[in-house]
């Protein structure tokens, strides 16, 4: 027995005619090397000024997708080689849309930051303000309220709806607003701006009209199809068997819905309408058609102009004073803020989900 | 349900219930009102503009069409140029995350994507011609020397990268995270059954993406384009922010002028217009939501009948 084994070859017939089990890796890591060492020797031999780092990323990967190729090809035929290549090019793509992801953070970060600590920043508004200084108040206060509005418009209807569809919905009506939400997801934001504007210039006669609900008006077009989307989702989960031991217990279906399908599926209805917020607040267009921009505070949401951050940033960045710098620090911090804002609205999304999200078998 | 039809119990209608139930058909009813309101007004208030008296109009530009037709086109050009390039870097990160990252990592790098989904477009904005435009404009000048003699990549060069191109850049970032989402799930749902046979065949990983996920996802990947398309389409601050506009139609990339598009020409335009002018902006929006709820409602249809696919797993 033994002397059969022995005199068997040593080449494992499983792992024959292929590339040791880490060689992609060796040769990515070679093959930025190798750039690397290019890269170096035209920035000591002075063609170009500073090592390139981005640069050497790119022709490294770059080099990478041939060398792997060519290898894997001359050892493993063209199938794999091919195989080998399209993992590369796959992974590449994630790593690409990373790369836009990072630098906004990171440059929104870094020229935020020196006007966002200014301790006036969230004080005082940008009244008599030309140079430096001021701060975002009216356009926190502004945002927190138009939003806000938006959020009471959008929610009792998008719910109401989403529970129609799930609950009561049958046949052609149910069909054409599920297409019609579905449609409507997809409205550019300018537009319903515009709907905003002709609806209230129409109404009150006045073709300059600007003000605060308007906006959140707006702002509820494009959210109340996101919150029957995310509600309708919530509410199927609900099983069944809750449903028809209510009414087996004679609970009438509107105290079921209230009482039994409703709290079951909150934390996910919550979580649907925190994400609906953090999508709207950082809608700009809109808002600059219906509610303008001033420098002032505005605590009425049905009178006078109304700032709110994305609009503060964009008139900061577009209606620069003479120390121009100034105005883009503030931009940058004002986008800093809005940012902040967001992913803060999108963790706390995910922490509800994930906290009071029933339980499932595993 | 199936013996329903013979032995439906009426259940006892309690006004609790015709209350809430006529609430919830209100809701639903009051957002097809809606949609029809953002058309009825939209239309009225734009009626003007259609009527509008040359002298209305900058330039020598003398009725409504030939103002919007130059908007139109650069609306168009810049949200093909986007969907371009996003659409191949979509169906990668979407592979990636379904079948080619780790099982345990793929939900988080799915979240990492959608971060890219909830940064504000003013912010895009203020990146792309802070970060990208100053990147690129480098590359523009080496592009026009080399390949100045085709036509969209003719010279002279931008001199701050606040090109057609740049834009197109800035809104393919935008659209990524929206056509992966959808590609992803489509991918997911490949019947396992499919994956399994490639696979026990002899199949390389492509070459079973290639087979089994890839035509069994096409339907998805089309309608994920088109809204992709939807929301390049409709795309406002950045593209006011970054381009640098003229009214005219201009297919090259890289130079200083390029055609505007329709939500960018309102942006920048809406605070200081009066009088028919603002008809005028509002008849402009008018056109494309018209364009944009057809892109919509085809990708929607797409959409919808692939679910009936979609049960043969």
């Amino acid at each position: 027995m033994s002397s059969v084994l022995e005199a068997s070859p040593l080449t494992n017939s499983l792992t024959a005619g292929k590339l040791p089990r880490r060689s992609s890796l060796w040769v990515l890591l070679a093959s930025w090397a190798v750039s690397a060492a290019v890269f170096a020797m035209l920035y000591l031999s002075g063609a170009v000024e500073g090592f390139n780092i981005v640069g050497t990323v790119v022709f490294g990967t770059v080099l990478y997708c041939v060398a792997i190729y060519v290898l894997s090809r001359l050892v493993e035929g063209s199938r794999k080689a091919k195989d080998r290549l399209m993992t590369a090019l796959v992974t590449a793509a994630f790593i690409i849309a990373l790369l836009p992801l990072i630098s906004i953070i990171y440059t929104t970060v870094v020229n935020g930051l020196p006007a966002f600590l200014t301790p006036t920043f969230f004080t005082s508004s940008q009244r008599n303000v030309v140079g430096a200084g001021g701060g975002v108040l009216h356009a926190v206060i502004g945002t927190l309220l138009v939003t806000g509005m938006a959020t009471l418009v959008s929610v009792p209807i998008g719910l109401l709806a989403s529970i129609y569809l799930v609950e009561y919905g049958r046949g052609r009506l149910a069909k054409a607003i599920t297409f019609f939400v579905d449609v409507m997801t997809g409205i550019p934001s300018i537009v319903a701006g515009l709907f905003a504007f002709a609806l209230f210039a129409l109404l009150f006669d006045d073709p300059g009209i600007r003000f605060g609900f308007g906006g959140a008006i707006a702002l509820s077009v494009l959210m109340i199809p996101v919150v029957v989307r995310s509600s309708e989702e919530m509410l199927k989960l609900v099983p069944n068997e809750l449903r028809e031991a209510a009414f087996a217990l004679g609970v009438p279906k509107w105290l079921t819905i209230l009482k039994v399908v409703l709290p079951t599926s909150m934390a996910g209805i919550v979580t649907g309408v925190m994400l609906a917020i953090a999508r709207v607040i950082g809608e700009t267009a809109p808002l600059l058609i219906i509610a303008g921009f001033t420098a002032s505070m505005n605590y009425d949401l049905f009178s006078e102009r109304m700032m709110t951050l994305p609009v503060f940033v964009y008139t900061q960045y577009a209606n620069q004073g003479a120390d121009s710098q100034a105005f883009i620090d503030r931009a940058w911090a004002g986008a800093l803020t809005l940012i902040l804002i967001v992913m803060l609205l999108n963790g706390l999304a995910r922490l509800i989900a994930y906290w009071f999200s029933p339980k499932l078998g595993r | 349900m199936t013996t329903a039809a013979a032995t439906t119990i009426k259940a006892r209608q309690r006004p609790g219930d015709r209350i809430f139930s006529s609430a919830t058909v209100i809701s639903g009813s009051l957002i097809l009102a809606v949609l029809a309101a953002v058309a009825i007004f939209l239309l009225v208030e734009s009626l003007p503009a259609f009527v509008a008296a040359p002298d209305e109009f900058s330039g020598d530009i003398t009725n409504f069409w030939s103002y919007v037709g130059p908007l139109v086109f650069g609306t168009i050009y810049s949200a093909i140029l986007a969907l371009l390039m996003a659409v191949p870097v979509a169906i990668g990160i979407a592979l990636f995350i379904s079948h080619f990252a780790p099982r345990k990592l793929a939900q988080g790098l799915g979240y990492l994507v959608d971060l890219l989904a909830a940064v504000p477009s003013v912010v895009f904005g203020l990146w792309g011609i802070g970060v990208l435009a100053p990147l690129v404009q480098p590359f523009y000048t080496t592009i026009v020397d080399w390949f100045g003699w085709f036509t969209p990549f003719a010279g002279p060069a931008s001199g701050t990268g606040r090109t057609i191109f740049t834009v197109a850049i800035v809104l393919a970032v935008m659209v990524l995270p929206i056509i992966t989402a959808i590609c992803r799930e489509i991918f997911l749902q490949t019947p396992l059954l499919h994956e399994e046979a490639a696979l026990a065949l002899g199949a390389t990983r492509w070459e079973m993406i290639r087979m089994a996920v890839l035509p069994f996802g096409l339907p998805g990947i089309i309608s994920a384009s088109m809204l992709g398309l939807g929301r390049a389409l409709g795309e406002t601050m950045a593209v006011a922010m970054v381009l640098s506009p003229s009214p005219e139609v201009i297919f090259q990339l890289l130079t200083a002028q390029n055609s505007n598009t329709i939500a960018a020409n309102i942006a920048l335009n809406f605070p200081e217009a009066h009088g028919v002018g603002v008809n005028i902006l509002l008849a402009t929006g008018l056109v494309l939501f018209v364009v944009t709820l057809l892109v919509n409602m085809l990708a929607r249809v797409i959409i919808n009948s692939r679910k009936a696919f979609s049960g043969a797993n």
